[in-house]
């Protein structure tokens, strides 16, 4: 019996249940059985509640688990596979961790991570210095009162995970050693989303003031942001050209006609970075904007009338502010800015030499050669990096709320 | 429970039903064997017109729009050449015919992988490519594209006979040829006559004649505009062009011996011909040229270096055939008639495979040496070609074909080779020895010639290279011999380093894919026994 037709049987049953009246057994059944009906009812509605939940996201959960989760782990596979073309199709032969051995320690080691200069003293102070201020990390932490397994686990993570890029960095960032792959990428996304944060904040602070014309230069802020990436990277492309491009006369005033950007590897960085944060500033700036623009002015008319200057009430009401919405957009830009393939492909083709390649370009190489397993093994890579980042910061932001609570 | 297991039989029928349905839809078609169509003919000798133009009516015309409601998915290089003629030329196709012709484009270094990918997924978008036929080495073996020798054995207007021997067996594996060449490809030097002539220099016959004649050139203006210019434009930019460029200059010190010594790899035991000093040299070389090149060289791609040298900005380049129809453009040339071609520069000094070390050229070491140099032209690339998917209905397979052979056909060719924008150089026989058609596109009757030997004795050559074409190339050249040279270039490795690195790199992918298919496989395709 459907839900319906018991919600009717009940409400219209026409047997009269009176004093002094002697139930047959059929009626004393019927009567057992209407005392039934609610329960039933109960259980059934109880049951509708506890499971509509689950039905109502079941197609959400069924188009998550095709779209993102089932490709996750298709891709998880290809990377511990060899792709090999055959009769009529191709096939995957599992190989285990051989393509993450290439990144870490076979032939795409240098591109991957880096060439590694020899350790000097300096390198070793640098090192050391990183090392002792990790140690006093998780010292600090263990002799707390209260220690969880979980938070010791993390903790030993990030520690292990920052002292193995402190390595890499003190060994290819000096010296004759080289950048890979890797660590362009976090020159890209630390470097880029700093100077993307400091003007972004700087322009809504500006335009944030009641000053002539503050609503034109808001439109004229959020321009680049609505380019396509390829199209930024081809106009910084012909910017940053010093034979032929607009600029040119200015080069060839200031005697460069003979420099290029891109003859030197940290040159054609700087070119790529101006230009992410060309493109990227506006994001922040608009982000800013809004929160900034939220604020109560209360406290800060009070701070005035208190004497306090610019500074103090930036640092002590407008800052605390805003930190919230600033710590949500900086990791919705870090997670965006580790994939960054146009600027580099377009502006430099990775070079010179692989100095601009970031990771998603190293994948890229890789999958267009149809090396696909090579590929997705440097896209877990970056799904490790991404993941590992986003989780530093959020817990960050976390124990800075908690800070404050 | 009964009616939730009707509920449950009915769910589950519906989703058996709508499996069988999708599987259906998606499942690719089996190839069968080809239906051989005669091709769209031509009914008059080739024309030659300045602006290429379809000019003559296919057979099939008469029998009345063969291929109605046909319509060819058909992949290539993005462009604007290469691409160009085909849309060009698709819809007079479709008039001719009836068939739609769909030209699909995706960036250069993205085809192979598109095209594999397609077919290899069993996705089957694209009925037919254009693309490099040194790929029929992965495609042919695993039935992915359609064996076209019977549909050329029955296609007399396609003039197979009249296509370069070379071209010819380059767009052939295991004896059935797999695709028809609509571009003829291999490098050779340009120089600007009016310079060297001035400057009392020769053309380069040997790498270190060009080195000296960039080296004296460069600074002097050469356009007359006041500034000074750049005595050697070859482009070096990363995923571009340079581990092409790379195997020109290394050639002449590496095979002597002509195509079946192989100069990528020892025919002996597939180890890499790259850590020896020949190969050390054609590195050193190669870096050089850029001390006399523009300053950004280093991110400049093949079009940058036509560019400059078309605009009168460089007194030597290296190019496939397009520099001589781009340099007689009225539109966009400052050197008409101001350019000559040679054959790339040879040697005259080869490696010794026992040493690994340079040795003076003589009657042993260089038995098809010219004047004590040996020469070994390489032909890069190979030029464009078309293929047809095995798994596209037949019916497609036939419009696919009849296109590519009016394409093709002396006709349509011959007037497209001679425009710069096509990216189309000869590939026929006929078209190098026809001067009259390349004077009629605006070459001078010297420059002609001068071109057109050039390419000849390229082709001509007992010593010829062909490109490398064994599984996994692009592994070879397109990643690790292009992050390697890359490297050296930005000055990141040293000559050595580069050699071991590419020597290492190159083991690892042979050793990853099997020594000794690999090996036949080389073999197979020099021509080595």
């Amino acid at each position: 019996m459907s839900l319906k037709s018991t919600l009717n049987a009940d409400a219209h049953d026409p047997t009269p249940v009176g004093l002094g009246h002697v139930p047959s057994s059929d009626e004393t059944m019927d009567q057992e059985m209407q005392e039934q009906e609610p329960s039933r009812i109960r259980t059934v509605m109880a049951a509708t509640e506890r499971w509509a939940g689950p039905i109502f996201l079941l197609p959400a959960v069924l188009a998550l688990l095709f779209l993102s989760v089932f490709p996750l782990i298709a891709s998880l596979y290809v990377s511990l596979a060899r792709f090999k073309i055959a009769k009529g199709g191709f096939t995957l032969t599992f190989v285990g961790l051989d393509n993450y051995r290439k990144l870490f320690l076979g032939p795409d080691k240098t591109h991957f991570l880096g060439a590694f200069a020899p350790s000097t003293p300096a390198t070793w102070i640098v090192f050391g210095l990183i090392v002792i201020a990790l140690a006093v990390f998780l010292a600090r932490y263990l002799l707390k009162s209260r220690v969880f397994i979980g938070g010791l686990v993390g903790r030993l993570l990030l520690v292990l995970g920052l002292g193995g890029l402190a390595w890499i960095f003190v060994h290819t960032l000096w010296n004759g050693g080289r950048l890979g792959t890797l660590t362009i990428t976090l020159v890209y996304v630390f470097v880029g989303i700093f100077f993307q944060y400091v003007i972004g904040l700087g322009l809504a602070m500006l335009t944030v003031q009641n000053i002539p014309g503050r609503r034109f230069f808001r439109v004229v802020f959020l321009l680049p942001m609505m380019i396509t990436p390829v199209g930024v990277a081809y106009m910084f492309r012909m910017l940053t050209d010093t034979s032929k491009g607009p600029f040119t006369p200015i080069w060839q005033a200031l005697g460069l006609t003979d420099f290029s950007w891109v003859n030197n590897a940290w040159g054609a960085r700087t070119a790529i970075l101006i230009a992410d944060t060309w493109q990227w500033t506006p994001f922040m700036f608009v982000v800013l904007l809004a929160a900034l623009e939220s604020q109560p002015t209360e406290p800060m008319e009070a701070a005035t009338v208190d004497g306090a200057n610019q500074w103090q009430i930036f640092r002590h009401i407008v800052w605390p502010g805003i930190l919230p919405v600033s710590m949500t957009l900086i990791l919705i830009r870090l997670i965006e800015a580790f994939k960054i393939i146009d600027l580099p492909n377009v502006m430099t083709n990775g070079g010179p030499g692989t100095a601009t390649q970031s990771l998603t370009y190293h994948a890229f190489i890789n999958w267009r050669a149809l090396e696909v397993g090579g590929s997705a093994a440097v896209a877990y890579m970056l799904l490790f990096l991404v993941t590992f980042f986003s989780m530093l910061f959020v817990n960050l932001i976390r124990q800075r709320t908690l800070e404050k609570l | 429970m009964k009616s939730n297991k009707n509920i449950l039989l009915r769910v589950l029928s519906i989703v058996i039903v709508l499996g069988v349905l999708t599987t259906a839809c998606g499942a690719p078609a089996t190839p069968e064997a080809p239906a051989q169509t005669e091709a769209p003919k031509v009914t008059e000798a080739p024309v030659a017109t300045e602006e290429p133009a379809a000019t003559d009516a296919p057979a099939t015309e008469a029998t009345g729009k063969e291929f109605e409601g046909v319509t060819v998915n058909l992949l290539t290089f993005v462009g604007p050449q290469v691409a160009e003629p085909l849309q060009r030329r698709g819809p007079d196709f479709t008039a001719l015919t009836g068939a739609t012709i769909n030209v699909i484009t995706v960036p250069n270094s993205e085809l192979y992988q598109k095209a594999l990918t397609d077919m290899a997924t069993g996705t089957n978008a694209y009925d037919a490519f254009l693309f490099a036929p040194s790929w029929i080495v992965d495609f042919a073996p695993a039935g992915y594209i359609e064996d076209l020798t019977p549909r050329i054995e029955a296609d007399p207007a396609l003039e197979w006979d009249d296509v370069a021997p070379f071209f010819q067996d380059f767009n052939s594996y295991d004896g059935k040829v797999y695709s028809i060449p609509l571009d003829g490809d291999m490098h050779m030097v340009y120089y600007r006559t009016d310079s060297l002539a001035e400057a009392g220099l020769e053309p380069p016959k040997t790498w270190d004649d060009y080195l000296n004649v960039a080296k004296t050139l460069n600074g002097k203006d050469l356009n007359g505009d006041g500034e000074p210019d750049y005595g050697s434009c070859i482009s070096k930019a990363p995923a571009q062009q340079s581990y092409w460029w790379i195997w020109s200059i290394a050639a002449p010190f590496i095979q002597t011996q002509g195509p079946s010594q192989g100069v990528f790899f020892n025919t002996e035991d597939m180890t890499p011909l790259v850590n020896n000093a020949a190969f050390k040299r054609a590195l050193e070389i190669y870096k050089e040229t850029g001390q006399y090149g523009p300053p950004g060289e280093t991110n400049q791609g093949v079009g940058d270096s036509r560019g400059l040298f078309i605009s009168g900005r460089c007194a030597l380049t290296m190019d496939w055939g397009d520099i001589g129809t781009l340099a007689i453009d009225p539109e966009n040339s400052k050197v008409i008639d101001k350019v000559g071609a040679t054959i790339t520069p040879g040697s005259t000094e080869v490696l010794d495979r026992e040493t690994g070390e340079l040795v003076a050229c003589d009657a042993t070491t260089c038995p098809y040496a010219v004047d004590g140099v040996n020469y070994a032209p390489y032909a890069s690339f190979g030029g464009w070609a078309g293929a047809i998917n095995a798994a596209a209905d037949d019916r497609v397979k036939d419009a696919a074909y009849a296109f590519l052979s009016y394409m093709a056909q002396p006709a349509q060719s011959n007037a497209d080779v001679v425009v710069g924008k096509t990216g189309y150089n000869p590939f026929r026989i006929s078209q190098f020895e026809n001067k009259q058609t390349w004077i009629d596109a605006g070459f001078s009757e010297t420059a002609a010639e001068n071109y057109l030997g050039g390419i000849e004795a390229s082709l001509n050559s007992p010593n010829m290279v062909a490109d490398l074409r064994i599984p996994s190339n692009q592994k070879y050249i397109q990643v690790e011999l292009d992050r390697i040279l890359a490297e050296y270039i930005a000055g990141n490795l040293t000559t050595d380093e580069a050699a071991q690195q590419l020597y290492d790199a190159w083991e690892a992918i042979t050793d990853e894919v099997g020594r000794d298919s690999q090996l036949a496989a080389y073999k197979a395709t020099i021509g080595a026994k």
